[in-house]
């Protein structure tokens, strides 16, 4: 808007005589109810559910509890990750570490169970693990100011490094079924998955901070402009830092579940996941320039994803050959806006050339 | 965060050393960004052939240079890119398409010319990257998304086309996986053909009109825009380029190992920016050099060797180059903040 809007005061400086009109015919952005049913995350959220409904109609057996089970289940990893990922991506930064993190938690409480330390105490010292890991990207990052995309190149081979160190190629399983039974129950016959609960929570959280709170809207502005944000006082710094630690914070839980759901802690857990989780994002209409997106955007791209990827499982097409629909998705989904805006400046270059005289 | 500093001087830029100078050429060598990751391979090579003097035997030092050349000549093209502040994710994926593409074309018309092949992998790979130029330029979309998405399209159709599908060294004629034993003065012939690349594609990057533009595009986009420079067409080069050699690499890759199926390159394309950074190539585009970019590969390459000769942990290996990385990163931002004090000290003597 400000780009038409700088380009309108040039034109009207010129022709003061037609400012009303020229003003009336520019589009105008959408507000109110309009805002909400025809935003970029409703036409999400309309996707996702025209994809669901498709995907019952035409694949066999999708339409039952087991689907919304594995379903969510193959879905929450990447759902976690992508909540603290939404925020960075949003300030401009970026985390391709996060994988290497949930991977070297995997380990790390692998090899203290091992070691016969008490569970509880092995899952809150993963926790810690993951924000430790964290706060050194936050450091290099917000503090000594680094480029996050090199440094987050770079801790995504130490920390997976890390984790090959700590368990070699071993791998740990026998972990109490109690636990792993209950990562893998289902709330009653629903089947939606009990750890559901506290995944909904976490998404919720990160939805509030985000939008309604001084710190969350602040990290838009940041993501417009770093400078403009310092001079009305976010503390541009300190909010970075803080969003690595909960990255690593969250991605060390990925971790712990991606560890306790399949019983198996080993160095390559989730490995590669960073970029599905960036897809995923992406798709979900954050702006990789930072500034613009949502979480139930994102929550919406990471679902359709996962859905679109486990209909085309159940209806046979290979799991290998999947990941092109994933890709294409990612290159659609950044692709339309710009040529939608294309279009648009270019219907407002006829428009400004009609209404001007020619001269 | 090169980009906010003022554009540093690429190394070999003739201009700016003419520009000073009062200072010793011996000065501008020791700033030389190559010059970190020179000295480290160096230390490192001489370390472990004083710990394991086998590391350097002819044998050993043979198989030093085949393990680097794929990588070298993907860093090369990945450098390429990344001066002009984009980035290349897909590599991997078209390695692994035409790897396979050359062991399918063997099994399929068996007696095929050798140069034929290595034409149409080229072409191939060529193909693959033009597709990620035409999208960066024309969607104005960051390579960063765009090149993720290929990485996907790429790797879905190599899956599709591989499935389970192998080919093994009996597949491909003698002659083409005699090019990466073969010596020549010492050196395998896919090495020198790797070096080869190396000095054309320095020499351009340092010394044509189009390699200069490179480096422009990458400090500045929109000053760059503004000097008349032509950004999509160069981009879109850039791309092509690094496609071009991408397609090499997966050509030399079907004749260096033994197997080629859907997984080829799989994860390769962190290594390559990987070594590309390690090397001195600024990750915000706009300085760095094809040679550094090379020996990063190769340096890169030699820290497994030498982990194994000095028979460190080899799980160790990956938390090395994490480190590693993140040194170049630092060693990059201590030098670009130099740059900037020292030519903020210079324009106010101007003045």
């Amino acid at each position: 808007m400000s780009e038409t809007n700088t380009k309108e005061s040039t034109a009207t400086s010129v022709l003061s005589a037609d400012t009303t009109k020229t003003l009336r015919d520019e589009p105008r952005g959408r507000t109110g109810w309009s805002r909400i049913l025809l935003g970029r995350d409703a036409i999400m959220i309309y996707a996702l559910i025209a994809t669901i409904v498709v995907a019952m109609i035409s694949v066999p057996r999708f339409a039952s509890p087991v689907t919304t089970g594995f379903l969510l289940l193959d879905v929450i990893p990447v759902l976690l990750i992508a909540m603290p990922m939404t925020l960075i991506i949003i300030t401009g930064e970026i985390d391709l570490s996060v994988a290497s993190i949930a991977g070297l938690t995997s380990a790390s409480i692998g090899v203290l169970w091992q070691a016969g330390f008490d569970i509880g105490l092995v899952l809150v010292l993963g926790v810690v693990i993951g924000l430790v890991a964290g706060a050194f990207n936050g450091f290099l990052v917000a503090v000594i100011g680094l480029p996050s995309l090199a440094v987050t190149i770079g801790t995504l081979a130490l920390f997976r490094g890390l984790a090959l160190v700590v368990i070699g190629d071993n791998a740990v399983a026998n972990f109490p079924p109690e636990l792993t039974g209950f990562f893998t129950s289902k709330l009653g016959a629903t089947g939606i998955p009990t750890v559901m609960i506290g995944v909904v929570i976490i998404v919720l959280a990160f939805g509030v901070v985000l939008h309604f709170t001084p710190f969350g809207r602040g990290l838009y502005a940041l993501g417009y402009s770093p400078e403009a944000a310092r001079f009305v006082g976010i503390h541009v710094a300190r909010s970075k830092f803080w969003l690595y630690v909960a990255s690593g914070g969250v991605s060390a839980l990925a971790g712990i579940f991606w560890t306790l759901r399949y019983s198996s802690a080993r160095s390559d857990n989730a490995s590669g996941l960073e970029l599905a989780v960036i897809a995923a994002v992406l798709l979900g209409g954050v702006s990789i320039f930072g500034g613009k997106g949502s979480i139930p955007g994102v929550v919406a791209g990471v679902l359709l994803i996962g859905t679109i990827n486990y209909a085309l499982r159940l209806g046979r097409v290979s799991d290998v050959v999947l990941i092109i629909v994933t890709g294409t998705l990612l290159i659609a989904s950044v692709i339309t806006p710009s040529i939608a805006d294309a279009i648009r400046r270019r219907r407002h270059d006829q428009r400004l050339r009609r209404s001007l005289p020619q001269a | 965060m090169t980009q906010t500093a003022p554009p540093s001087p690429a190394p070999n830029a003739p201009a700016p050393t003419a520009r000073r100078a009062g200072r010793s050429r011996f000065g501008g060598i020791l700033r030389l960004r190559e010059l970190p990751v020179a000295f480290a391979l160096i230390v490192l090579v001489v370390v472990t052939y004083a710990a394991n003097p086998l590391f350097l035997s002819p044998q050993g030092t043979k198989d030093l240079l085949l393990n680097s050349t794929i990588m070298i000549i993907l860093a090369v093209g990945q450098a390429i890119v990344i001066i002009t502040r984009n980035v290349d994710l897909s590599v991997g994926s078209i390695l692994g398409l035409v790897a396979f593409g050359t062991g399918s074309l063997f099994a399929t018309f068996p007696g095929i010319p050798i140069p034929v092949v290595f034409l149409i992998g080229l072409a191939f790979g060529m193909l693959l990257g033009a597709i990620n130029g035409l999208l960066v330029t024309i969607a104005k979309v960051p390579a960063l998304v765009i090149t993720l998405g290929t990485l996907y399209i790429y790797r879905g159709l190599s899956n599709a086309w591989a499935g389970g599908t192998q080919y093994f060294a009996d597949d491909r004629p003698e002659a083409f996986g005699n090019l990466s034993v073969d010596t020549f003065l010492g050196f395998p012939v896919i090495t020198l053909l790797a070096l080869a690349v190396v000095v054309i594609v320095a020499v351009v990057m340092a010394g044509t009109r189009g390699g200069r533009d490179l480096y422009a595009i990458g400090s500045d986009p929109d000053a760059a825009k503004l000097f008349g420079i032509p950004v999509g067409r160069r981009v879109f080069t850039a791309f092509a380029v690094n496609g071009l050699l991408a397609g090499l690499a997966g050509v030399l890759y079907a004749s260096r190992f033994n197997s080629v199926g859907a997984t080829t390159g799989n994860g390769l394309e962190l290594d390559v920016v990987a070594a590309a950074v390690v090397g001195g190539v600024a990750i915000f585009g706009g300085s760095g050099s094809v040679v550094g970019a090379a020996l990063g590969a190769v340096l890169l390459t030699t820290i497994t060797s030498a982990l194994a000769a000095m028979r460190v942990d080899k799980f160790w290996q990956q938390a090395i180059v994490g480190v590693l990385i993140l040194a170049a990163i630092i060693i990059d931002r201590v030098a670009s903040l130099r740059t900037a004090r020292r030519l903020r000290i210079s324009e106010a003597r101007d003045v």
